[in-house]
């Protein structure tokens, strides 16, 4: 099974993607850190949009605005039934056109039900 | 078989929220063409670092000089066309009582610097920063954040994010004009205020 996980980049500003075209940036990247009763969590990151700023010669791999990423689980054989949530991280270093922001990491969850 | 239902709410909710730089609108760069008056300047707040040699620089060698004070970070773009520019200007007016003092804010501290200093041929001195250095000089949230301290050793501008060059150099070129000139051991008795930090650097 598949889950979307939404994304939004505030205005006026852009996150490289999970696949940087400069050494030096930092991608996007989703770890996962537990997932319970689930097996996989395969993350498809979507196709970036090349952009060129202030600040960069060539165009940059970035995320604007809203996006989606999809993980992909399935459920472990000897999973038990109930309630449960696979936890992650999600990496991220954004910037404007003209300044950049410290990476930082958020938690991500995503609460599951097996019957 | 087990079904499986996956309940995405949370997950959006925790996502949706994120990726910004934590302002509510970009920043932009402070119009800067001059320097403030010489009446609304604070002390440029003491600070002590570390660096990969061990060696430690203090204040005394910044006495009575002009100094660019330049928060940076290997990952920043912006910061990267700045710095030639620094460049420039430490070889040019390095006689003149001018010195750049960059201030990298890698986590992952000389392993990635080192690299990117010797990448660019930096010629001026570079020490790593912290998030308490930071807080001294008002969070530094956005790189490049760029300072320059007077000859008395307070903050004359500062510029957050990409500056226009010749914001930079209107301003370098105030400071250095200023009356003041290069103290002598002599004088810094009498009482001149200079902020006590000590730095260790590396050079290149």
């Amino acid at each position: 099974m598949q889950v979307k996980i939404p994304v939004l980049v505030k205005e006026g500003y852009h996150v490289n993607s999970n696949k940087p075209n400069e050494e030096y940036l930092i991608p996007l990247k989703l770890t996962w850190t537990s997932l319970g009763a689930l097996e996989g969590g395969t993350v498809m990151y979507p196709k970036a949009a090349l952009e060129k700023y202030e600040f960069s010669e060539q165009p940059l791999s970035v995320y604007t605005g809203n996006f989606e990423l999809m993980a992909s689980f399935k459920v472990a054989a000897n999973a038990p039934a109930g309630p449960g949530a696979a936890t992650g991280k999600l990496r991220y270093q954004a910037c404007s056109n003209r300044a950049c922001y410290p990476p930082k990491t958020v938690d991500i969850t995503v609460p599951y039900q097996v019957q | 078989m087990y079904a499986l239902r996956f309940l995405t709410a949370t997950a959006a909710l925790v996502a949706a929220c994120l990726l910004t730089g934590c302002g509510t609108q970009p920043r932009s760069v402070k119009a800067a063409s001059s320097v403030k008056p010489d009446k609304e300047r604070h002390p440029a707040p003491e600070f002590a670092l570390k660096d990969a040699d061990g060696k430690t620089v203090r204040l005394e060698e910044y006495k009575g000089k002009v100094v660019l004070l330049d928060f940076f970070a290997t990952w920043c773009g912006p910061c990267k066309i700045e710095i030639p520019w620094f460049m420039e200007w430490e070889r040019k007016n390095k006689d003149k009582g001018f010195s750049v003092l960059g201030v990298s804010m890698d986590d992952e501290g000389w392993e990635v610097v080192k690299p990117f200093l010797a990448d660019l041929k930096v010629n001026y001195r570079v020490v790593i920063g912290n998030d308490s250095t930071a807080q001294l000089y008002g969070g530094v949230d956005a790189l490049p954040t760029t300072f320059l301290i007077d000859r008395n050793g307070k903050i004359a501008a500062v510029h957050i994010g990409l500056a226009s060059k010749k914001a930079f150099e209107d301003g370098i070129e105030q400071l250095l004009q200023a009356p003041g000139g290069i103290i002598k051991d002599a004088d810094a008795s009498r009482g001149m205020f200079l902020p006590a930090f000590t730095l260790r650097t590396s050079t290149k």
